[in-house]
């Protein structure tokens, strides 16, 4: 019983870790204190940034684009990924184009979508949508794809027409990896988004504040923006790890 | 006892069994993997309400002949017929041997046993109530509120196998529907197969690749040869049900299993 309580802390011993070697880091001087401040001062600014601060509001402006990003991504991407993978023909015609979109740097097409929706949110948004979109029907269609057989040939041997062979088992087929497209998606959209704040004529995200107090010189509020991005990044991927195990519960089994 | 038997064997018992109608004839099936000729114009006959055996070499078309029988495979010529009805027109129901790939892992083992009957476009009433007492008439036991995947894999197959069967099939085909089970649960599940069997009496077509159990749950065993397939033996064997562990050690078994085994080894060799 105390064994497996233990078990449970073990995450914690590395971020224990990290901490203490940047205190000593700190402690003797390895790193110039205006370039390493303290993590007691790096996580006060955290708390003041995000109760009632800048950070906060650059965290959420964020959290939104991503979103926003993500969500029509996956609106479009899912549906299509579906129809491209239940043909195998079909997504083989437009695999070339798909894997060397895919292949190509988003951050590539940031002057091109500018030219195309001006400076503001729809570039930035439009961008990573476009990134994680490609992302998404990349693994939709292959989990359709890559339905197991078996099934398919249980359910239709039962009397499903193609409809019901598509509806009943491919797109289930193809849930656990489209929860991996998902999340590969909110990952890629996340980092688009921040580097596109950052440099796209922005006021506000995470992105601007890094960019902002690095600027600025401020220190620990840029240590601050980058471990809030972080734990952004962790947060949106464990949260769709937590969907998946609930309404993927077969995944993997 | 066996319900499912048909009114011509119940109307004429005294007839000999040679006469009695088969429930499918098999004509002229024909079958090529590229150069591979697997069947050539093949024939047969597969008696009501008995349950057929198919044994042969490995690669002389065991699966490949039950596949094109059920539809699952296209034939390239021949006909096959229940009743003198096309498939489309009769039910039937298939259990293959990956069971863990033949469920649906999404839906719970009763849902699954339900889906044909969804399929059929029962009201959730009748479905519940067939699905039931096909669960009592089986004497199951398993909770079948859980996901497929939380079972073991005998009852995996066991719930393949009710589904198979919720559907009241006039036949039933089985791939090899053990030799993915560790033996112990293979003994269980044979009984089990054989209870089923007894109790509804549905014509059923198993193909094995064990000779011992294709003997003991037979009423008659289609000795195949290779390329292209054709009948090298179709053996009666008339032993009462239920056989039990002492069937094994009768001298009719034994005679047959050695008979069979024989003819397996003559194509065996041709081969």
């Amino acid at each position: 019983m105390k064994r497996i309580n233990l078990d449970s802390y073990l995450p914690m011993v590395g971020v224990i870790g990290l901490i203490l070697l940047w205190y000593i880091a700190v402690w003797c001087r390895v790193v110039d204190p205006i370039l390493l401040p303290s993590p007691t001062d790096t996580f006060a600014a955290l708390y003041k940034g995000m109760t009632g601060g800048r950070l906060g509001f650059d965290f959420w402006r964020t959290v939104e684009r991503t979103t926003m990003a993500t969500l029509i991504a996956a609106i479009i991407a899912i549906p299509l990924g579906i129809v491209l993978g239940s043909s195998e023909r079909l997504y083989r015609s437009v695999e070339f184009v798909i894997d060397f979109f895919r292949s190509t740097p988003a951050s590539a097409m940031f002057p091109l979508f500018l030219v195309l929706f001006g400076v503001g949110d729809a570039t930035k948004i439009s961008v990573a949508a476009f990134g994680a979109a490609l992302v998404i029907l990349f693994n939709v269609a292959y989990g359709v794809m890559n339905a197991r057989k078996t099934r398919l040939l249980a359910a239709r041997v039962m009397g499903a027409s193609r409809l019901r062979v598509l509806t009943d088992v491919m797109l289930l087929e193809s849930l656990p990896a489209t929860f991996v497209g998902l999340r590969n998606g909110v990952s890629l959209a996340l980092v688009i988004i921040v580097v596109a704040e950052m440099f796209i004529g922005s006021t506000d995200g995470l992105g601007h504040r890094v960019f902002e107090a690095q600027q600025l010189f401020r220190m620990a509020d840029m240590y601050a923006a980058i471990f809030s991005a972080g734990a952004l990044g962790y947060g949106l991927n464990l949260l769709f790890l937590l969907v998946e195990r609930k309404f993927v519960h077969w995944s993997g089994k | 006892m066996r319900t499912g038997a048909g009114d011509l064997s119940v109307s004429a018992p005294s007839v000999a069994a040679s006469t009695i109608l088969p429930h499918v004839t098999i004509r002229g099936l024909t079958k090529r993997f590229g150069s591979a000729v697997i069947y050539n114009k093949f024939d047969l006959d597969i008696p009501r309400g008995k349950l057929i055996s198919v044994f042969g070499p490995n690669g002389c078309g065991k699966s490949t002949l039950i596949n094109m029988i059920a539809g699952l495979t296209p034939s390239d010529g021949g006909e096959v017929l229940f009743d003198g009805k096309p498939l489309h027109a009769i039910k039937f129901g298939y259990v293959f041997q990956n069971y863990r790939e033949a469920l649906f892992p999404w839906l719970r083992s009763i849902d699954n046993i339900e889906y044909p009957l969804k399929l059929m476009k029962l009201p959730k009433a009748e479905r519940r109530a067939r699905t039931e007492r096909l669960i009592a008439n089986l004497g199951v036991k398993i909770d079948l509120n859980r996901y497929p995947y939380e079972l073991s894999g005998g009852q995996q197959q066991l719930v393949s196998i009710m589904r198979a069967l919720v559907v009241e099939p006039e036949i039933l085909f089985l791939d090899e529907p053990f030799s993915a089970l560790d033996y112990e649960m293979t003994l269980f599940m044979r009984e089990q197969l054989q209870r089923i069997f007894v109790e509804t009496g549905t014509t059923t077509v198993l193909v094995s690749h064990d000779l011992e159990e294709a003997v003991y749950l037979a009423d008659r065993i289609l000795l195949l040869s290779r390329g292209p397939a054709l009948i090298a033996d179709y053996v009666s064997y008339d032993a009462v049900r239920p056989r039990t562990d002492a069937t094994l050690s009768e001298i009719e078994f034994v005679k047959i299993k050695a008979h069979c085994l024989e003819v397996f080894q003559r194509e065996v060799r041709k081969g």
